[in-house]
């Protein structure tokens, strides 16, 4: 009897005990924060992501981090066929930032369904494939091609400055960028983010042009293209003699671009550029980003993406935000 | 399995002109390091973001050394470093050299240069008959403790020391014979000898170097051309950091 009280006693003392820890827990944390942004109809858990070309498809990283603390993986840009990329050296560090001219070696749409998507459709973080290609019909093959496949959302890569067909081409004129962007949009089952490239002489005008031929997102930016040259050898330090600088140096181009960027369009746009720690993240959104995406920060903190989204979260109970969406453009 | 880690300098002294040897304290790292691997040093300046990819010239216990030439912004900031610096590491890195390749034969140990130090801790490693070749332009370094794992033969560029010439030079000058290849060293240099290994049809591992970024394989940017389609890459492409930086010499065109 004794025994039964003293339980029935205990079993109230640690109900109570375990309230006061509530209050205490809730007092620390007191309001309930939503993290979670919706793009073109897909909803991500937290608002970031990887930049494409910086984490593979993810299996490198899964090795050091969580993969699902993501928002979202953006793949490496995959194309119809196996491409071999650029010659070496193909890439070069330059002042709080670096050059690459990788020229989009990837191993084809087949090996990467194969593969890439099964691996990462084990992670609870949504998936969403760069697309790369020379020509329209190029990127309609792989876009058509990831219509069955579980991905989230296509990424079109119209903006890498390394190679000599497709890429950028298709970036820097209006008229091209609306074109693919309608051509992609008419086969794709997938909502379309289109990539937009800064080396451009007004961005608002290509970001027009991709919301005009039906994108769902637009991302920005991609790499400034750039040069090193290394004076004791007297040789450009690329073998591709210029590559696209990224990188913390790159930062306040791209946050001016992607706030101009919101301000030409209504679709949602997804922000990166330099972005390295939680506070870089927070200036993109309150540019009006609706999320980001983290690059180059991934090859010197392989945490990074992590410590981002925590700092997020920490960010918002610290000046009690209880949705992230009160945060998209909200600079004064 | 790799390890980020904030390492702790144990000492550190320069060795021979700009090349530095540090030993560093790690947690799990040198516990986990096979010889032939690599480590990614990271700055501590945010102007240089790239970690420096430095092999390991010696595990002992939870202590790594790395012996490198100061090149640049980031070696040379890690050549201030003092006992008890923090310094934050990432690794261990790459394959290694695959020991087993010299069971029940007589292996032939051959570096150039700064090529030299990730084979150190391979020739003490490798428990059975071995041949040592160090080749040198003209200073010469490491050769005591490398004559404590096997026999050496030096080459000098300038002839200061043994052979006058290359590696290959002082192969053939002292008859030295072998089964299996092991060598690091200069591009130059590992071409010699992947046409010397297959004119004389033996084994060779060679490893390799080439700008990289991540270290572990997702960015592409230090690959080397392969004979054969890649499993992984689905080109004629290799990525030194995951793949290698150990190959066979037969598979990787230079």
């Amino acid at each position: 009897m004794g025994r039964e009280i003293n339980v029935g006693m205990n079993v109230k003392e640690n109900a109570e005990a375990k309230e006061n820890v509530k209050v205490k827990e809730s007092e620390k944390t007191n309001i309930k924060i939503n993290t979670t942004v919706n793009l073109a109809g897909v909803e991500l858990r937290n608002p970031v992501m990887t930049a494409s070309g910086t984490f593979g498809s993810g299996q490198e990283y899964g090795e050091l981090i969580d993969l699902n603390r993501l928002g979202a993986v953006v793949t490496k840009g995959v194309a119809n066929v196996p491409w071999p990329g650029n010659p070496t050296p193909r890439i070069a560090e330059t002042h709080g930032g670096m050059l690459n001219a990788i020229g989009l070696q990837n191993p084809g749409i087949d090996l990467f369904c194969k593969r890439d998507i099964p691996f990462l459709r084990q992670f609870d973080t949504k998936i969403i494939v760069n697309v790369c290609g020379k020509t329209t019909e190029d990127y309609l093959e792989v876009v058509e091609r990831l219509g069955d496949e579980p991905v989230d959302l296509l990424e079109i890569n119209i903006s890498c400055p390394n190679v000599k067909e497709g890429g950028i081409a298709f970036g820097q004129d209006p008229k091209a960028v609306e074109a693919i962007t309608k051509a992609v949009k008419a086969k794709a089952r997938q909502p379309v983010i289109m990539k937009l490239s800064p080396n451009v002489t007004d961005i608002t005008v290509m970001a027009k042009a991709a919301q005009n031929g039906g994108a769902d997102v637009i991302s920005l930016i991609n790499t400034l293209t750039g040069m090193k040259i290394d004076v004791h050898k007297r040789k450009f330090a690329l073998a591709n003699r210029t590559g696209g600088l990224s990188g913390p140096a790159i930062k306040p181009v791209a946050l001016r671009m992607v706030y101009q960027a919101v301000h030409a369009v209504c679709c949602p746009v997804i922000g990166m550029g330099g972005i390295a720690c939680w506070e870089d993240a927070v200036e993109f959104i309150l540019a009006g980003a609706a999320a980001v995406s983290v690059g180059t920060a991934n090859f010197y903190n392989p945490n990074a993406v992590v410590e981002i989204a925590e700092g997020i979260e920490n960010y918002m109970r610290q000046y009690g935000v209880t949705d992230i969406k009160e945060l998209v453009g909200a600079v004064e | 399995m790799k390890y980020m880690e904030t390492a702790r300098v144990l000492a550190q002294e320069a060795l021979a002109g700009d090349i530095y040897s540090m030993y560093l304290n790690t947690e799990q790292i040198a516990k986990k390091a096979k010889p032939g691997q690599f480590i990614s040093v990271y700055s501590r300046d945010g102007a240089s973001l790239l970690p420096r990819p430095i092999s390991i010239c010696e595990i002992c216990g939870d202590r790594l050394r790395i012996v490198y030439r100061v090149v640049g912004k980031g070696t040379k900031e890690f050549s201030g470093y003092q006992p008890g610096d923090p310094v934050r590491i990432m690794g261990p890195l790459g394959n290694g050299f695959p020991l087993e390749a010299a069971e029940g034969k007589t292996a032939l140990i051959i570096g150039g240069g700064i090529g030299i130090f990730p084979l150190l801790e391979l020739a003490k490693q490798l428990k059975g008959r071995k041949e040592i070749v160090l080749g040198y332009r003209d200073q010469v370094f490491m050769k005591e403790a490398f004559e404590a794992c096997g026999p050496v033969t030096v080459a000098t560029e300038d002839g200061s020391q043994g052979t006058k010439g290359n590696v290959l030079d002082a192969i053939r000058e002292n008859g030295i014979r072998a089964d299996v290849i092991y060598a690091c060293g200069p591009a130059p240099m590992l071409k010699g000898i992947q046409s010397f290994a297959a004119e004389q049809n033996l084994e060779a591992w060679i490893s390799l170097e080439e700008r990289m970024a991540c270290g572990i394989g997702a960015c592409l940017a230090c690959v080397c051309k392969s004979k054969e389609v890649d499993a992984h890459t689905n080109v004629h492409n290799k990525r030194v950091c995951k793949d290698g930086p150990v190959f066979r010499a037969k598979e990787v065109e230079l």
